[in-house]
């Protein structure tokens, strides 16, 4: 009962859209993750779920009703934010103890004095010390209730952070980059435990990041955003496999992909810089493209043994990155004013002393995008055989 | 041999750094001195004397003149006067100067507005002002006993009643004080960040008395020790609506400390009597300063 | 755990309208209340400039209305101007402020820079003699300083009123604060360039301290323009009156009587810094909070 949906929400501080008609569908515990460069309106969208910002336009559902009208504290959602916003001024114990302190005792028995009077007091916070104790054993925090959040490490805030999220059982948890502020160890720890975390509670979880690591190894699914608008929503094996968008296809892969002018011959074939390749399409003849190849699409074989129909560029090594399990390999191609082309490559390859190769791949790894960014079906081309790779000596 | 040769021109290094640095502090290190260091030093000494401006010699009393001071019912009148100022101006004009901050902070157009009418007063000259509010508060050509008539409530001779003249001059303190610490408050409330008020709204901190009580009020704890302390040390220091609206009176109610120091020691010349006064003037400020220091401490912490 | 979840009550909802007006009238309330302070607070500028644009007769009657009926302003003022050397007094509030200014800055800055940067005998204690300093109000040396002024034959002089204020323990305080922060890198790179200590402080290190300088030079000028205890008591000269110390002589000379003429003078001796606090606002809060922030 627990699912989020978003329907047609847009927003725009003064005169600058922000949000232009999101509609986004999470199911009951799903791990949806938002991605997208800074400034495309992810963070804007989750606080509006959170309640924080009103939307201008469009309905949020949670658990199918209208929750418009709610305050945030009664939506049944936590948020873990950015910076954390631990209370300084309170222990551990106190940070994770206010949710329940304030939807649990009447404003009386919260007013300092005032509530000594009430006897119900005493009793409620027992049961709430209980939880939160419960909470801090899950999180390991159990030896750091008595600190203030000064006393803690990145780590340690983090965790109660999500602690203080968890203690109330919320039907939605909302995250807001929560590992930004995490050195890179710490981080990709974290990923592994925040994706048990979620197994473990079952609840949904809508996650903002920038980082396109942290959306393709935690969530089910992952919309990508850019400018106020979803360019597309999937699977991250979806995402990353059939990009919707140029700028998707540039946003996840790390290298990135390597992207290369083309255009639509004769016969609907696809050329890539002037060579054709065993691809065709249905547009017209002479529309541009652009052509993206993933790192680990290219292999780079002797100059003079590349197949004739598999697509192959002449290309000449510039440099190469050792990252121990396998090498990035920066090519030149000829011609004026083209990006170097980045491939994957195994240690042990070996390249000639001159650096000359034919970087080749099968046609069908191109991904195709017109000039509007928006990606091209494209199918093999009549009469093509499969592509034979000479490889280089290993 | 490379380190034996380096070492000179380190050590050259080092005398300019130590002459430059004894030049740079030294005006100010002179001017400490007889500014403050030995006039200090002077009025501990003359504090133990009967030393009077203009005569020739001086005997030494030891603690005769701290005691007649402090057995003089007028000098007792003033201290305690000064004490109730304090503790008429202290709670009015922090309290008073918390909630304005308080609501001036959430304004967006009307902010700058409401900062310049309650900052007015601390940047304008108290002594003009004052002449000021003596014709405010004129028993007769003033328009406050004139709104009193207009309500049908009896005149008050404020600056004529002995019952009324302090507490009518700590409001006067109040109204100078209260822009002052307002804007302390706003600095203190513009360093609380955003994002603990959001996460306290989806916490469940819903209500006004809420977010003041679990946010607002704790994080604003250092600021409000520290602005607790400087009023403290300003109202101690109350001589200028004294000396021009009451001169003390009437019949003495409104004698402060620092009033009495300068007609002992300007007016009378009993210099000795008057320095003795400015060691019991001296004790208290220290002793705000001590609790300023403690104040500080506590702001660095969480 | 959902069970938890849900035995939690689900509050009523309230209409976007009830919350709109709940908002408009706490709105109303806020303003209310803050209003009626301001009023409070700006109540004695305006009938300050009201009653110095009143006639005598007009002062004196029994019924009050804020707007003069019939305008002496020229009279006033003229009163006011003649009777007292009213602008004297402003001029001897600048020059006293310019002075004092100029003179701190120049002992201050050099002595933080040291304090702050350079390593040479004497820092440390030199240091304590500040923090003391700072709890020292100026009414506790009066009484040696004016004794050593009157032996001196100087007091009824311009550097009678100054000299207690050259020194400012407050701005080596603040400086020190100011240019603890400010890069050693950058100190190191100008003495390899071959500055002199001299030139680095003028050159370098004030011009990025400018902001904590004017923030400085708006308290010192605010402080002494409104300073009464000390300059009461080594002047005695009409002559050499800040504008307090005149306003007081005024008062005493009208004998409270010709408000029209009083309120004139008020409003002549408290315009320069009422004007220069709406002209330069953010400087003005900035300067007088940061004594405070220190």
């Amino acid at each position: 009962m627990a699912s989020v949906e978003l329907k047609s929400i847009g927003k725009s501080f003064g005169s600058t859209p922000v949000l232009g008609g999101i509609d986004l569908a999470v199911a009951d515990g799903e791990f949806m993750t938002l991605v997208g460069p800074s400034g495309c309106g992810k963070t804007t969208l989750i606080r509006i779920i959170a309640g924080i910002e009103s939307q201008d336009a469009g309905a949020v559902l949670i658990g199918g009703s209208s929750i418009d009208h709610l305050r945030p504290h009664e939506r049944r959602v936590a948020m873990v934010f950015q910076s954390y916003a631990l209370y300084p001024h309170m222990s551990v114990r106190g940070n994770l103890s206010l949710p329940l302190v304030m939807s649990r005792l009447r404003l009386h028995e919260r007013v300092p004095l005032i509530r000594l009077l009430s006897s119900r007091r005493r009793e409620t916070m027992h049961s709430i010390e209980g939880e939160v104790e419960a909470v801090a054993q899950q999180l390991q925090l159990g030896a750091l209730l008595d600190r203030r959040p000064a006393q803690l490490s990145g780590g340690q805030r983090q965790r109660v952070a999500l602690g203080r999220a968890m203690v109330r059982h919320p039907d939605v948890f909302l995250m807001d980059e929560p590992l930004s502020n995490l050195d890179a160890k710490l981080r990709v720890h974290m990923r592994t435990e925040l994706a048990e975390l979620h197994q473990r509670l079952g609840a949904t979880f809508i996650y903002v990041t920038h980082d396109q690591v942290e959306a393709m190894t935690m969530s089910d699914r992952v919309a990508m955003m850019d400018a106020g608008h979803i360019l597309q929503l999937g699977t991250p094996t979806e995402l990353y496999g059939r990009p919707a968008n140029v700028k998707v296809a540039q946003f996840i892969g790390s290298p990135t992909i390597n992207l290369l002018p083309g255009s639509v011959g004769s016969n609907d074939a696809v050329e890539l810089l002037g060579r054709r390749l065993q691809l065709a399409v249905d547009l017209p003849a002479g529309s541009p493209l652009t052509i993206g190849l993933r790192p680990e699409a290219l292999t780079a074989v002797p100059a003079n043994t590349a197949p004739a129909d598999a697509g192959s560029l002449p290309a000449r090594l510039r440099r190469r990155e050792n990252l121990g399990a396998e090498h990035i390999l920066h090519f030149d191609l000829p011609g004026a004013a083209l990006p170097p082309v980045v491939a994957r490559a195994p240690p042990e390859l070996q390249l000639p002393a001159d650096g000359h190769v034919a970087l080749t791949f099968d046609p069908l790894a191109c991904h195709l995008f017109d000039p509007s960014g928006a990606r091209v079906e494209a199918r093999r081309a009549e009469g093509s055989r499969d592509p034979v790779v000479v490889p280089f000596r290993s | 041999m490379a380190a034996e040769l380096s070492r000179p021109r380190r050590s050259r290094q080092h005398w300019i750094e130590r002459l430059t640095g004894t030049g740079f502090a030294l005006p100010a290190f002179a001017l400490l001195i007889m500014v403050n260091l030995l006039p200090l030093i002077a009025v501990l000494y003359l504090s133990l004397t009967d030393y009077e401006f203009g005569a020739l010699e001086a005997k030494f009393v030891g603690l005769a003149n701290l005691n007649k001071a402090l057995s003089d019912p007028i000098i007792r009148r003033s201290l305690s006067n000064t004490l109730l100022y304090v503790a008429i101006v202290l709670p009015g004009s922090v309290l008073l100067a918390l909630a304005v901050a308080v609501l001036v902070h959430g304004r967006r157009r009307t902010r700058g507005f409401y900062e310049v009418a309650y900052f007015l007063p601390v940047t304008s000259t108290l002594i003009a002002m004052a002449t000021v509010w003596q014709f405010l508060l004129h028993p007769r050509l003033g328009p406050v006993n004139a709104a009193l008539r207009w309500f049908g409530l009896a005149e008050v001779p404020f600056l004529s009643d002995p019952a009324w003249a302090l507490p009518t001059l700590a409001v006067i303190g109040i109204w100078q004080l209260l822009g002052f610490n307002m804007v302390l408050f706003l600095a203190g409330l513009s360093a609380i960040p955003k994002d603990l008020y959001e996460a306290a709204e989806i916490d469940g901190v819903a209500t006004g008395i809420d977010r003041f009580l679990t946010i607002t009020w704790p994080l604003l704890g250092p600021t409000t020790m520290f602005v607790i302390v400087t009023t403290s040390i300003t109202a101690f220091k109350v001589f200028d609506t004294v000396a021009v609206m009451t001169r003390g009176g009437p019949m003495g109610s409104s004698e402060v400390l620092l009033y009495n120091i300068y007609l002992e020691g300007f007016q009378y010349f009993h210099t000795g009597y008057a320095a003795a006064l400015t060691v019991i003037f001296l004790f208290f400020i220290l002793a705000f300063s001590v609790a300023q220091t403690f104040a500080l401490e506590r702001r660095v912490h969480y | 755990m959902g069970a938890a979840a849900l035995a939690e009550p689900i509050p009523l909802r309230a209409t976007a309208a009830q919350t709109r007006i709940r908002r408009l009238l706490s709105l109303l309330a806020t303003h209310a209340v803050l209003m009626a302070g301001a009023v409070f607070m700006l109540l004695p500028f305006v009938w300050m400039l009201m009653t110095s644009l009143k006639s005598p007769g007009e002062i004196f009657s029994a019924d009050f209305t804020l707007w003069p009926r019939r305008f002496s302003a020229v009279e006033n003022y003229d009163r006011a101007l003649t009777t007292a050397p009213l602008l004297r007094f402003a001029l001897n509030g600048f020059i006293i402020c310019f002075g004092i200014l100029v003179v701190q800055l120049l002992v201050a800055i050099p002595a933080a820079y040291a304090l702050a940067k350079l390593k040479f005998p004497g820092r440390n204690p030199l240091f304590v003699l500040v923090l003391l300093g700072l709890c020292i109000p100026v009414q506790v040396p009066a009484l040696p300083l004016y004794i050593a002024l009157a032996s001196l034959g100087l007091l009824n002089t311009y550097f009678a009123i100054m000299f207690p204020f050259f020194l400012s323990v407050f701005a080596i305080f603040l400086f020190r604060q100011f240019f603890k922060s400010f890069p050693d890198d950058i100190i190191n790179a100008a003495r390899l360039d071959g500055m002199s200590e001299f030139e680095i402080v003028w050159r370098i290190v004030v011009p990025s301290a400018w902001p904590a300088i004017a923030a400085f030079s708006v308290f010192s000028a605010v402080a002494h323009w409104n300073d009464l205890y000390w300059p009461l008591i080594v002047v005695s000269d009409t002559r050499l009156a800040p504008p307090p110390l005149g306003m007081m002589f005024f008062a005493d000379a009208e004998t409270g009587s010709n408000y029209g003429a009083l309120t004139a003078a008020a409003t002549v001796l408290t315009a320069p810094l009422v004007i220069a606090f709406l002209v330069a606002r953010r400087r003005f809060i900035e300067g007088i909070t940061m004594t405070g922030v220190k």
